[in-house]
């Protein structure tokens, strides 16, 4: 007995040893709702992130001052609980003393985290918190997602610009943020870049209504040009079939509140031909597209979706950084982030003064029940 | 004004709008319509004024089965069955799994067949309910019953909404899970365009398939045996009893009756919207569709059907007109009308002896 604990204790040292003797290590911080509701959220940017991290090892690290350092990613849970998250910022600041923090996916997370982060001077990406005050925090939070607002342009530009249309209708859920801030943003650039906004329906909770002909036949006797169905895909689907029925046959647009393999599932027929926007597309013909969904999809099964891209992207925004920040010093670190010019799954990324990504939206159509990418807008 | 005298000043209105005799009453009633008929077209065009009216027949046709459900239970046993809208979920969900199944088979008529079945096996279930939850308080005060028919519904929609994963064995087979789910297109969506108003085969098929159901019902009540039994037991319990009538049967079959409504109503709907979006989606349809069947006058058959085209169409008509609106105005219409007629549409006042 005494023998097999010896040799056990040999070899963990041995091993211990190795890792250490390999490589120089530089931490960095990961946090994600892993439990909870949104918990599938989590798990996709997880993924996302340890991704770009493992793809950079493999090359042998990053190279800080000509050094190689290995990414040591130190994931924490969240549980979607913002007393949690801010738990977690606090143990990988002052615990692990890491040198970034990628998270968390929920706005409301990362608004609790973030000042902890900004106050000790560590950068965050939070690869998919879309409230606007989540980069209002401090200069040392960035993300890598799109704003609803950003959103809501694109589908206007895409409409007026690539589809002509000249008059809009919107339907939207009352009841939500997302869908109600889409559809303001919607309104308020359609009518700005010199459309009209002929119909402004809404009803109350998806999860209870199904019949939305009261609010199309309005739709119909306004005869808009195109049709901002503002909802989750099932919704969305829901009105494109009813409104079908009623005889409305101008195309549908949408946000990325319908990428749902189910939407073309549940839409059939009537959804065809429909535009939506979203942060990227599988079908984006890209290299460091392909490579990306080729690579996660041996890794975990399944194509990734808009949060596992998301996080990815975060990933390499922040490996770039550390190449050209010359340095393991924090600022030098945050400096880095701030001047990114790099090429990403979900395009070309660029930092505004708040820390808000500039980049252009994939705007994909649905062809013969599948998402088919079409262009890439910038309103 | 004090409260007393406020509630006096209410009360001769009443009975000065009682007082009318009926054909100003109709006319009041019809200048009011025809008034905001008049305001609406001249707003939105009559082709959209149509338009909308098919809708909310559409609608009405929905809640209307599931009304009339509701007012047979409460004419013959005064028993509101809360549960009546989880019925219709799950009528819904039946159909669903055997459409599926006949779909993927090549059925020739799968609807009609999907349809039967539905309400069999969902009329079955409500008789089991009725045998284990209502008929041992049968004589028990009237609220014990209520409470229990609140707590089927309940049940009912919190069991069916468990994931299969999560449960043992035998339960596994039988719950339907939170999810959402497609529904089979039994029938082949054909949209006619009828000077310009858009009716598709489905809509119409709704609502021949509830005037259908509805003359069924009113001969079976009016016109057979049981029917007369049923209108025996709910004019006097006792007495049926003692004139040798097998109440508990005529009670099971009023159920089953009542409840195979609700099941039709609930595959016309799954059929009409294509989707089942949770065990919970009872809840609204059965829920206005009481209401309806209060503003009828409830325990009157003519009368939930009446209330039930009254709450389609005006909920079509003020959704059309501030889609903020749609919801509320089922409840507004209910105060209104009972307000001037407590006993709803149809119904007879008649004073409780206590």
């Amino acid at each position: 007995m005494n023998k097999k604990l010896l040799v056990f204790l040999i070899l963990v040292i041995f091993m211990f040893s190795l890792t250490v003797a390999s490589a120089k290590m530089i931490k960095v911080g990961g946090v994600a709702c892993l439990t909870g509701a949104a918990a599938t959220y989590g798990a996709s940017t997880r993924n996302g992130t340890r991704l770009a991290f493992d793809e950079q090892n493999d090359l042998g690290g990053v190279d800080i001052g000509g050094e190689k350092y290995l990414i040591h990613y130190i994931f924490e849970d969240d549980q979607g609980s913002p007393e949690q998250a801010a738990n977690a910022f606090r143990k990988l600041i002052d615990q692990d003393e890491v040198y970034a923090i990628l998270g968390s996916v929920m706005s409301s997370c990362t608004l609790a985290g973030a000042p902890i982060a900004q106050d000790s001077g560590v950068p965050v990406i939070s690869p998919t918190s879309t409230a606007v005050q989540v980069t209002r925090t401090g200069d040392y939070i960035f993300r890598s997602c799109f704003l609803d607002p950003f959103q809501g342009a694109v589908v206007a530009s895409f409409s007026y610009n690539d589809l002509n249309a000249k008059t809009a209708a919107v339907i939207f859920d009352n009841a939500n943020d997302y869908t109600k801030g889409l559809a303001e943003a919607f309104r308020e650039s359609f009518v700005s870049i010199g459309g009209e906004v002929v119909a402004y329906e809404s009803f109350t909770e998806e999860a209870t209504t199904v019949d939305f002909s009261a609010q199309l036949t309005n739709i119909k006797s306004a005869n808009p040009d195109v049709i901002f169905l503002d909802a989750y895909y099932s919704a969305a689907a829901l009105m494109a079939k009813q409104a079908r029925a009623l005889g409305i046959t101008v195309p549908f647009v949408g946000a990325d509140g319908w990428d749902s393999a189910e939407f073309t599932k549940l839409g059939g027929e009537a959804v065809e031909g429909g535009y939506f926007c979203n942060h990227y597309s599988p079908a984006d013909p890209r290299p460091i597209v392909q490579n990306f969904v080729k690579k996660y999809t041996e890794v975990y099964g399944g194509t990734p979706d808009a949060l596992a891209t998301l996080a990815y992207d975060a990933g390499l925004i922040l490996i770039d950084s550390l190449n050209r920040a010359g340095s393991l010093d924090r600022a030098a670190i945050r400096d880095a982030i701030m001047a990114t010019n790099l090429e990403c799954v979900s395009g070309v990324i660029t930092f505004d003064g708040w820390g808000d990504p500039i980049k252009s939206a994939v705007v994909n159509k649905v062809e013969g029940g599948k998402f088919v990418f079409q262009k890439f807008v910038q309103p | 004004m004090t409260k007393k005298q406020i509630s006096s000043s209410v009360n001769k209105k009443m009975l000065a709008y009682d007082k009318l005799p009926n054909w100003k009453k109709y006319a009041f009633i019809s200048a009011i319509t025809l008034f905001f008929l008049a305001l609406y077209i001249s707003f939105f065009g009559i082709q959209a004024f149509f338009q909308q009216l098919v809708n909310g027949i559409q609608l009405g046709s929905i809640y209307a089965l599931i009304a009339l459900g509701y007012t047979m239970i409460y004419g013959i046993i005064r028993l509101i069955n809360f549960a009546h809208g989880d019925l219709f979920m799950f009528g819904a969900y039946i159909s669903c799994f055997l459409g599926n199944y006949l779909m993927a088979h090549n059925f020739r008529y799968p609807f009609i067949v999907v349809l039967i079945f539905s309400m069999v096996v969902t009329a079955l279930l409500g008789m089991a309910i009725e045998k284990i939850a209502y008929k041992p308080l049968r004589f028990k005060p009237r609220l014990a019953a209520l409470i229990t028919a609140l707590g089927v519904s309940l049940f009912l929609e919190n069991f069916f909404a468990l994931s299969p994963q999560n449960v043992p064995f035998p339960l596994n087979k039988i719950v339907f899970g939170p999810k959402y789910i497609l529904f089979p297109a039994l029938i082949a969506e054909k949209t006619y365009n009828i000077g310009g108003i858009a009716i598709n085969n489905i809509k119409i098929l709704i609502v021949i398939i509830t005037i259908i159901l509805m003359i069924a019902l009113q001969y079976i009540v009016k016109k057979t045996m049981i029917g007369k039994a049923m209108r025996a037991v709910a004019f006097n319990k006792d007495a049926c009893l003692m004139m040798g009538i097998n109440i508990d049967k005529v009670i099971s079959i009023t159920f089953g009756i009542g409840i195979s409504l609700a099941a039709a109503s609930g595959t016309l709907y799954a059929l009409t919207y294509g989707q089942l979006q949770s065990p919970y989606l009872g809840i609204w349809p059965g829920l206005k569709a009481f209401i309806a069947a209060v503003l009828g006058g409830i325990g009157n058959i003519p009368g939930a059907m009446l209330g039930s085209y009254v709450m389609g169409v005006s909920e079509t008509f003020a959704t059309s007109i501030n889609s903020n609106f749609g919801y509320g105005i089922a409840f507004v219409i209910l105060i209104v009308v009972l307000v001037f007629k407590p006993a709803g549409l149809l119904g007879k006042f008649t004073k409780e002896k206590v």
